[in-house]
């Protein structure tokens, strides 16, 4: 059935001190450039929205670089999502104030999930998107009911919650959040793909759009996503960043596979 | 000038970095005295749709009817053009203006709400010599974030299908509104912003 609506294709920039930058598993740093330049750089080329997560706030203990926020948002007309860091009502009201269109909570959101729905409450559900960064539980396949036991991690991976990747999501729905931000640790910087089956169990459970991420290598795997993994947007960084694909040429590949996609861009 | 009206809920922020990138000065204000003498309204409009009974208990409400009735442009975003109807079953005791009939309703689909993402528009037969969509071809994509839609009724100007056929945009005269959000829609988005910018610019010039 032709819904009408897109697949997204989000670009993130990985920020830290300012720079974006690009780790394989959440570690081993390198710089990659500019988030305002790089942000308009991908806007430009295609992409339908733009991500800034501050990857070390949280394990610094710091707030997020507004500045950095402020600069990017600037000239930015597509939408605008950041993350990291985002600890209170007043750290997402100073976000938005700075030019951001939805805040991205994570280690907030499990530590207390209350604030889902207060910043829900007063922005607005689409303005909250919970993150969640899960690891399958060792050696685990999907089950008969398509579920696939995983956990959720904090502060960059660092922490492990004990909390289900899909009994989370579930919940973080019904506590007020518009979208979800799924990120496979076991897939992240790795181009060796998505987690579909993962990807999939959480679009399952839950009636607001995934966004699926850590993986992406080659134009295939956004099709595999979109298709069996069943995501709503999918979202990369390094393939971006380093020019290996054109948003504009990936998007051309999955409209060749029929999955509707934004173009001309 | 555009005058930007905040009732604490809205992204004005983005709404108003786009008109500056369009070279256009706004401000921004929920004070009735300077929303009744404004140039050009607009009402951006995020969050739930009770947020907007503030216009009604701050005396906005009563200001932006005066302006209207004076032919001052205005351009409702999102739950601002929502509220340009007669209201919405996500807040039934809340008032909209009923500047357009009929009320919002929650999509009644089995797809995904909020309908997030980059849709179509197209004109509807009323839509053909809009202002606001002036040089946007049909087809056209914009970003939608929402989970009420407003009804296919007279002054709709555009529509959009998800599942259902809803309106995406409104105009009467001198009163505008999208259910889509032009500040994060690209190229596209900016064009019927600048339309909008142009029609108060030749309004001021009469």
């Amino acid at each position: 059935m032709s819904t009408g609506i897109t697949k997204r294709i989000i670009a993130c920039l990985d920020v830290t001190n300012g720079r974006v930058v690009k780790g394989v598993q959440f570690v081993d740093l390198i710089d990659a450039g500019d988030p305002a330049e790089l942000a308009h750089l991908h806007a430009t080329s295609g992409a339908d929205e733009i991500v800034l997560l501050d990857i070390t706030a949280t394990s610094d203990a710091r707030p997020i670089l507004i500045d950095v926020v402020r600069r990017t948002a600037r000239q930015l007309f597509v939408p605008f999502t950041v993350g990291g860091g985002v600890r209170s009502l007043d750290d997402a009201n100073a976000l938005f104030d700075a030019g951001a269109d939805k805040i991205s909570i994570n280690s907030a959101a499990i530590k207390t999930p209350e604030i889902i729905t207060e910043i829900a409450e007063r922005f607005g559900s689409q303005a909250v998107i919970v993150a969640i960064d899960a690891k399958r539980k060792h050696g685990a396949e999907v089950s008969a009911a398509g579920t696939i036991p995983s956990e959720v991690y904090l502060a960059g991976g660092r922490i492990a919650t004990g909390h289900d990747a899909v009994d989370w999501a579930r919940e973080a729905e019904l506590r007020g959040a518009g979208e979800i931000l799924l990120t496979s640790m076991d897939c992240d910087g790795t181009r060796n793909g998505f987690d579909c089956p993962l990807t999939a169990a959480v679009a399952r459970a839950v009636n607001i759009p995934v966004i699926a991420s850590g993986g992406a290598g080659s134009g295939d795997h956004f099709v595999d996503v979109f298709k069996a993994g069943c995501a709503d947007a999918a979202l990369a960084a390094s393939i971006f960043h380093f020019g290996i694909h054109n948003v504009r040429q990936l998007k051309l590949q999955l409209q060749s596979e029929s999955i509707p996609v934004r173009l001309p861009c | 000038m555009i005058t930007l009206i905040d009732y604490k809920a809205g992204n004005l922020t983005s709404v108003r970095k786009a008109f500056t990138f369009l070279g256009e000065e706004s401000v921004i204000t929920d004070d009735p005295a300077q929303v009744r003498d404004a140039e050009a309204l607009v009402l951006p409009g995020v969050g739930h749709f009770c947020t907007t009974e503030r216009l009604a208990t701050s005396g906005v409400r009563d200001a932006v009817s005066e302006a209207i009735e004076r032919g001052t442009p205005f351009l409702g975003i999102c739950v601002g053009m929502q509220w340009q109807f007669a209201g919405s079953t996500e807040s039934p005791e809340t008032k909209g203006m009923r500047l357009f009939e009929g009320t919002c309703e929650r999509f009644q689909t089995k797809l995904k709400v909020p309908h997030v993402g980059w849709n179509q528009i197209r004109r509807s037969p009323g839509g053909a010599q809009s202002r606001l969509l002036d040089g946007v071809p049909n087809d056209s994509f914009v970003y939608f974030t929402h989970s009420y839609r407003a009804p296919v009724v007279d002054g709709v100007s555009a529509v959009t299908t998800y599942d259902e056929t809803f309106a995406a945009a409104v105009e009467r005269d001198n009163i505008f509104g999208v259910q889509f959000h032009p500040e994060k829609s690209g190229d596209t988005g900016l064009r019927i912003l600048k339309n909008f910018c142009n029609y108060a610019a030749a309004r001021r010039m009469r």
